[in-house]
């Protein structure tokens, strides 16, 4: 467990050091996510034992969001002035999006059906 | 001789208010027993267990009078390793992505095509209805998994208290959306469907996926994982593009 944790933290690292230091724009966990998976490739398969990490921490995420996610406490004024605008953003903007997505690709696979290998 | 208290339950409460580690086990609670109301629900959307883990705690912080920063920083831990876990996605994308050659283009186009729909959609109907610009930046990363959407929102200046929350509702109603509006619009392939799922709605969305159909959970697997990276990278230049 702990290799893999630790392997982990240093790519998280090494993500936060490259988003600081090259001003980059995105976050430095998703960069950290980024170099993984470019490990990854580079060594065509993953580690046993970061891969077992990965599994724990990917099985209880949705818990690591709530502590963040109970901050919506702090902004009751903001949602009773714009929940209803935020509410029709939402429900509109997830349609489309699922509509768009789905239509385009459907269209695409008519076109250029699956390569036999 | 007078008896000794053996109890002394001014002591016991202050241990209670002061252990560092409280909120640690109040939030793993309320998280147990969401997720058991879940299961019991028989995986009902809106009972997701984040937004019932959520409620559950402001319900308690409100009742026992705790403000959010002593809550916070009791259960801050867990927010450590939410950085840790985003990493940690590596590991799926990379298995997803061995799945991506044989339709490597038309699959390309459209996480292209979707990826740039969820956050114009955002941008454009959040102007229209007036969001606040902070509320706005909020938004337009809500098609992406949580932990890289509360990420690209607080690096952009946005609430990421409010990106969790959306997000998580996108994926909800992604997921009770999906079967209707697939009739409506006629879209019949698997491929297509699994696809914007996991496009438009991110981890709830591929859930949703796989009890379509294996394929269409696959699929969504992988464009949850395209589109976390694509947005990564595409959405801080759309925001500096976009007038604000």
């Amino acid at each position: 467990m702990l290799y893999g944790f630790t392997f982990l933290v240093l790519f998280q690292l090494a993500g936060e050091m490259l988003s600081r230091g090259l001003h980059l724009p995105v976050p430095g966990p998703v960069l950290g996510m980024l170099l993984l998976a470019a490990w990854c490739t580079l060594r065509r398969g993953v580690d046993d034992r970061v891969g077992r990490v990965c599994q724990a921490l990917l099985r209880y995420m949705a818990l690591l969001f709530v502590p963040a996610g109970v901050g919506l406490m702090l902004l009751g004024p903001l949602l009773r002035d714009e929940g209803w605008a935020m509410l029709a953003v939402l429900v509109l903007s997830t349609v489309v999006t699922l509509l768009v997505s789905a239509w385009t690709l459907q269209m695409l696979l008519r076109r250029f059906p699956a390569r036999d290998e | 001789m007078e008896l000794l208290n053996p109890l002394d339950s001014d002591a016991m409460l202050l241990a209670l208010r002061t252990a560092p580690f409280l909120w640690l086990g109040v939030t793993a609670a309320c998280y147990l027993l969401a997720e058991r109301l879940y299961e019991r629900s028989g995986q009902f959307a809106l009972l997701h267990p984040v937004l019932v883990s959520i409620a559950l705690l402001m319900g308690i912080l409100k009742a026992s009078a705790v403000s959010y920063a002593d809550y916070f920083q009791g259960a801050q831990l867990y927010h450590w390793l939410l950085g840790t876990a985003t990493v940690a996605l590596a590991v799926p994308l990379f298995d997803n992505l061995q799945r991506v050659r044989t339709l490597l283009w038309p699959l390309l186009l459209a996480l292209l095509v979707g990826g740039l729909a969820g956050m114009l959609t955002a941008l454009l109907f959040g102007k229209l209805f007036g969001l606040s610009p902070q509320v706005l930046v909020s938004f337009v990363p809500k098609s992406v998994t949580t932990p890289i959407a509360m990420a690209l929102s607080q690096h952009a200046g946005g609430l990421p208290a409010l990106t969790a929350n959306v997000v998580i509702l996108t994926g909800i109603l992604g997921a009770m959306a999906v079967l209707p509006l697939l009739r409506l619009a006629r879209i019949d392939s698997d491929i297509a469907g699994g696809f914007a799922l996991g496009i438009a709605a991110h981890g709830v969305g591929t859930a949703r996926a796989f009890q379509l159909s294996p394929t269409a959970g696959a699929f969504a697997g992988l464009a949850m994982g395209l589109n976390g990276v694509f947005t990564s990278l595409t959405l801080p230049a759309l925001l500096r593009l976009w007038p604000a």
